[in-house]
């Protein structure tokens, strides 16, 4: 990577641009649906094109860059479109062009208020994560987190009433004031320690000067970690709960992919491109990070499995999963950055399909509890199956996606030496299959109340279906094919 | 010795300060109140346009005062019409004269009684506030510093809300209390300088310790009342309450920025060691202020209170980015009054806009209207951004670089940053207390009042605050062209500081004979 060109690339302003044009056409044209809809979905689409189309230069092993503004010198709000930048660009905008007509069922079956505040807000917090990913320097991925945390706010409020308040405050409490709190500081820290905020081309370096205050850069390294609070880490999560107060499609692309994706994004950018796996290794971040990601892990699953609401239980699954990814990076070998990075795709696809599912279930059904959902896979069979093969993904199991990350994770452990976490990885996919499996189970296996016949219920509507089985098809394909996104990870790795 | 630069040509400044003061003239002999509107109008967007000539002719390559003229004022006691402009005093000037038209607009129809007379003292204000940034003989300035108070006493006093009175009062009698002894410190300089008021003669003069810290100290006590630094604080919530929105707007976004640019012009230059001796004192005072600022913002139910606290916690950043004394430091300091002067100058024109619809300031009274008033939400929406420091808008680079400057200032001496980060809590108030206000003015609760009546904000408004979104983002995003403006002027500031000030200094013993 250290050879790697630059080049600069409009594109990345036009990618960057089209969520916020999507966004301000949806506003503008409130009063005709169809229209607004087709605005969001031609939108999505055009991103997508954008992003793949810039998938040849980065194989290739160039760097994308343009300058937009210069505040000071060494800050500026800068766009890079590299191997990592791809990973989550990808993700993020195929998953748009999905969730974009998975909502259209949703919010219409459901005849939700608000659509047009709903469909320009989801464009934006989708504007900023693309802004996440294409980010060249710390300043820039601050900006744009920020954007994301402020345009989330309106989705996550949606309902407006006293249980949709109080989660928003949590959610942008949590969020703004770890990020105000931790980042802000860190941030100015770095710039006077090295006078730069812009992110090297190679992930062992960081930015870092080798005599600078080991204590201070520590310091920072903790803040960094903490600060990104959308990566869910304990004790900073409780947002992640809270926001599933939100219509479902919000839960899924924002609190599945987008949002926490952005935190976990933002994390790993600043341990491998501040930081650099030199600084981390001589300073000794590395293991300790996993260990205590590894708490993370652990208890989230453990809450998980005491969670009757199906979306409760789906929100600390993320919690657990997020870890994974920090876990995986902390490790330092390459396996274990291969198996975290590769994990933000993978769990982006499967756990959008679980979240897709809930939605269906809570459309088709009406019904919110695992409890409730006896004898239900009869009913829904399509339904149903994508939600075991995408929760057969989140335990780890081949062939689906989350077996990869497994492997990756299992072996860089073992590269790293560190039995603990190998106990931990073990001990999670089973408390994994433990509250991911009876959901399966009574769906398909389960007797239905005499009391509670489910009658007229039907599987959701195909326009929330063909997403969800389009989701869980990619989930098992980058499971069977895991090579074209991989090839991504082992450019970062070099 | 600081040079002047004596401009040549149409003299600006004089046709700045004086255009106003002319313009009264046909408002007396008027009984027509929309004349008067239109009339100074005309006359704030004038002399706005004009003063842009300042950019152009502005050398940024020097420290030296520029557009400078020289008169005889009172032969007899040496006292010079002398005005002059630097790299610190130019944004000031700029904000003054570029927010006066809004001040203007935001009196429309807020104002509708006394209309000449209230605009009347619009224009006087502007004179005297052009005089204060730029005069640069001491006794002219201490003229135009006094000048300033009688029309903002008449604005608060006569237009101004239910304790008008008492607000005033306070107002002016802080004020007055601050600036009196000013006066002495004034002629004790006078004195010493060889009977000259001339300011830039006074400076780098290595005074005696004892007396740089007496009269540092009658500096601090008119400058911390003025900008105001907690605790001398307690007259701007009350003034700022009662005050009309043009009032308010103009206490805000140009009368509070003199106690700090006195701080810059004099107390540094004249009194560099006692600076040196009082700054931890003084940084930790601004924490206060930021801290202070910020947790009594956040408990206020009255819009302009709240707007009022924030100022406190705002203006603390721009004190600490002073007395840390390095270049990014004052640089954000200086960048910070102009974002402060933008943005909560444009708050306070918000929360007018609301008051004249709903006729409270009280946050309750105005929960819910975001889905009735679009246009002004998404204005406030920018605002209140810019207000706690959002990465992309004005403050953020402000307080980006007053932080910079404070985190330098202490790892550069090795030592743990405590200072900065004692500042940060600031930083997440200010979100704290911005969003609260965001949210309840735009969603309200389950419990909102009916504002279905309630009209979105019209063309003369959204005129109104569409400069102040511009620079918002204009300072955000590109900063550069404003930071250039004071490099030259900065960079002179601190080396001559470094090489009069016994820098260093920790106890008073080692600086007395």
């Amino acid at each position: 990577m250290e050879t790697s060109t630059v080049v600069s690339s409009p594109s990345l302003l036009l990618a960057l641009l089209i969520p916020l044009i999507g966004s301000i056409g949806v506003m503008l044209n409130g009063k005709n649906e169809n229209r607004r809809e087709a605005i969001s979905s031609i939108a999505s689409v055009i991103l997508l094109a954008i992003v793949c189309s810039l998938i040849p230069s980065v194989l290739a092993g160039k760097t994308l860059k343009l300058t937009m503004f210069q505040l000071l010198p060494g800050v500026s709000v800068t766009l890079r479109a590299d191997a990592m930048s791809m990973i989550f660009a990808l993700v993020a905008s195929s998953l748009w062009t999905i969730a974009v007509y998975y909502s259209m069922g949703y919010m219409r079956t459901l005849h939700e208020h608000a659509q047009t505040r709903f469909n320009a807000c989801f464009a934006l917090a989708i504007f900023g994560a693309i802004g996440v990913a294409f980010s060249d320097n710390l300043f820039t991925m601050y900006l744009f987190y920020e954007i994301v945390s402020i345009c989330t706010y309106p989705l996550v409020a949606h309902h407006q009433d006293e249980e949709g308040y109080s989660g928003a405050r949590k959610y942008i409490v949590y969020l703004t004031t770890t990020a105000k709190a931790l980042l802000l500081p860190a941030l100015i820290l770095i710039y006077v320690l090295t006078g730069t905020l812009d992110f090297p081309t190679n992930i062992k370096t960081g930015i870092f000067p080798a005599d600078a205050n080991h204590a201070l850069v520590t310091l920072l390294y903790i803040f960094c970690l903490c600060g990104f609070a959308k990566n869910g880490i304990m004790p900073f999560h409780h947002w992640l709960p809270g926001a599933m107060v939100a219509p479902t499609p919000v839960s899924a692309l924002l609190h599945a992919v987008a949002v926490v994706k952005v935190g976990v994004f933002c994390t790993t950018r600043t341990m491998l491109y501040v930081f650099g796996v030199d600084t981390m290794d001589a300073l000794n971040l590395g293991i300790p990070t996993a260990y205590f990601v590894g708490f993370t892990i652990i208890m989230a699953s453990v809450i998980a499995l005491s969670k009757d609401n199906l979306k409760s239980r789906l929100a600390y699954s993320t919690v657990s999963q997020l870890s994974y990814i920090i876990m995986g990076v902390a490790l330092l070998t390459p396996n274990g950055i291969e198996g975290g990075l590769i994990h933000i795709v993978n769990h982006a696809f499967s756990k959008i399909t679980l979240f897709f599912c809930a939605g269906a279930i809570y459309v088709a059904a009406h019904k919110k509890f695992i409890s409730e959902l006896d004898g239900l896979g009869k009913t829904m069979p399509f339904t149903f199956a994508a939600f075991a093969i995408a929760s057969l993904s989140m335990i780890g199991a081949p062939p689906v996606a989350g077996f990869i990350t497994k492997w990756d994770l299992l072996v860089g452990s073992i590269q790293a030496n560190q039995i603990g976490i190998l106990l931990i990885l073990i001990t999670s996919t089973m408390l994994n299959a433990a509250y991911f499996a009876p959901i399966t189970y009574r769906a398909f296996f389960g007797k239905r109340p005499a009391t509670e016949p489910f009658t007229g219920i039907k599987e959701a509507p195909l326009s929330m279906l063909i997403p969800i089985l389009i989701a869980c098809t990619i989930s098992v394909l980058i499971g069977i094919f895991p090579n074209f996104m991989l090839q991504f990870v082992k450019a970062v790795i070099g | 010795m600081e040079q002047l630069l004596i401009h040549t040509g149409p003299p600006v400044l004089s046709i700045l300060i004086f255009l106003p003061l002319i313009a009264v003239i046909p408002l007396l002999f008027t009984a027509n109140d929309n004349f008067a509107r239109k009339w100074t109008l005309v006359v704030t967007s004038v002399a706005a346009l004009y003063s842009l000539r300042l950019l152009s002719g502005f050398d940024r390559t020097t420290s030296a005062f520029q557009f400078c003229e020289k008169h005889t004022w009172i032969e007899a006691l040496n006292i010079n019409y002398v005005i002059g402009l630097d790299g610190i005093s130019i944004l000031l000037v700029l904000l003054t004269t570029l927010i006066m038209p809004f001040c203007v607009l935001a009196s429309w129809t807020y104002i509708s009684k006394r209309v000449r007379a209230f605009m009347v003292c619009l224009l006087v204000m502007e004179s005297a506030m052009i005089g204060v940034f730029v005069a640069l003989d001491f006794l002219l300035f201490y003229v135009f510093w006094e000048a300033m108070l009688i029309p903002m006493y008449l604005i608060i006093g006569i237009w101004g809300g239910p304790r008008k009175i008492y607000a005033s009062i306070k107002f002016f009698l802080y004020t007055l209390a601050g600036s009196v002894l000013l006066l002495v410190a004034i002629i004790w300089l006078f004195v010493q300088n060889g009977y000259s008021f001339f300011i830039p003669d006074m400076m780098w003069q290595n005074y005696g310790f004892t007396s740089q810290l007496l009269v540092f100290l009658t500096f601090f006590l008119a400058f911390a009342i003025k900008v105001p630094m907690f605790p001398f604080h307690t007259w701007l919530p009350a003034a700022h309450v009662e005050a009309p929105t043009a009032g308010s707007v103009i206490l805000a976004s140009v009368l509070l920025k003199m106690g700090t640019y006195g701080f810059l012009r004099f107390a540094l230059p004249i009194t560099p060691d006692a600076t040196v001796y009082l700054a931890p004192a003084i940084l930790w005072l601004s924490i206060a202020g930021i801290i202070y600022g910020g947790f009594t913002a956040l408990a206020q139910s009255d819009m302009k209170k709240l707007i009022a606290y924030s100022s406190v916690g705002h203006m603390g950043f721009v004190t600490l980015g002073i007395f840390v004394l390095n270049q990014e430091g004052v640089e954000g300091s200086i960048l910070q009054m102009i974002n402060h002067g933008v943005t909560t100058g444009a708050l306070f024109l918000c929360v007018g806009m609301i008051y004249e619809r709903t006729h409270s300031r009280e946050l309750r009274s105005a929960t819910g209207v975001g889905k009735y008033m679009p246009w002004f939400v998404t204005f406030l929406t920018f605002f209140s951004l810019s207000s706690f420091a959002f990465p992309g808008t004005n403050s953020f680079v402000g307080e980006f670089m007053i932080l910079a400057g404070a985190f330098s200032f202490e790892v550069g001496q090795g030592k743990f940053p405590y200072l900065a980060l004692a500042a940060i809590p600031g930083a997440v108030l200010a979100a704290a207390y911005m969003l609260r206000m965001l949210q309840k003015i735009i969603w309200g609760g389950t419990d909102n009042p009916d504002q279905s009546w309630i009209k979105d904000i019209n063309k003369r408004e959204i005129i109104t605050l569409a400069p102040f979104l511009l620079f918002v983002f204009w300072i955000g995003l590109a900063p550069q062209g404003f930071l250039n403006l004071m490099h030259a002027s900065v960079a002179n500031l601190l080396s001559q500081f470094a090489a009069h000030s016994a820098q260093g200094v920790t106890t008073v013993g080692q600086l007395l004979p």
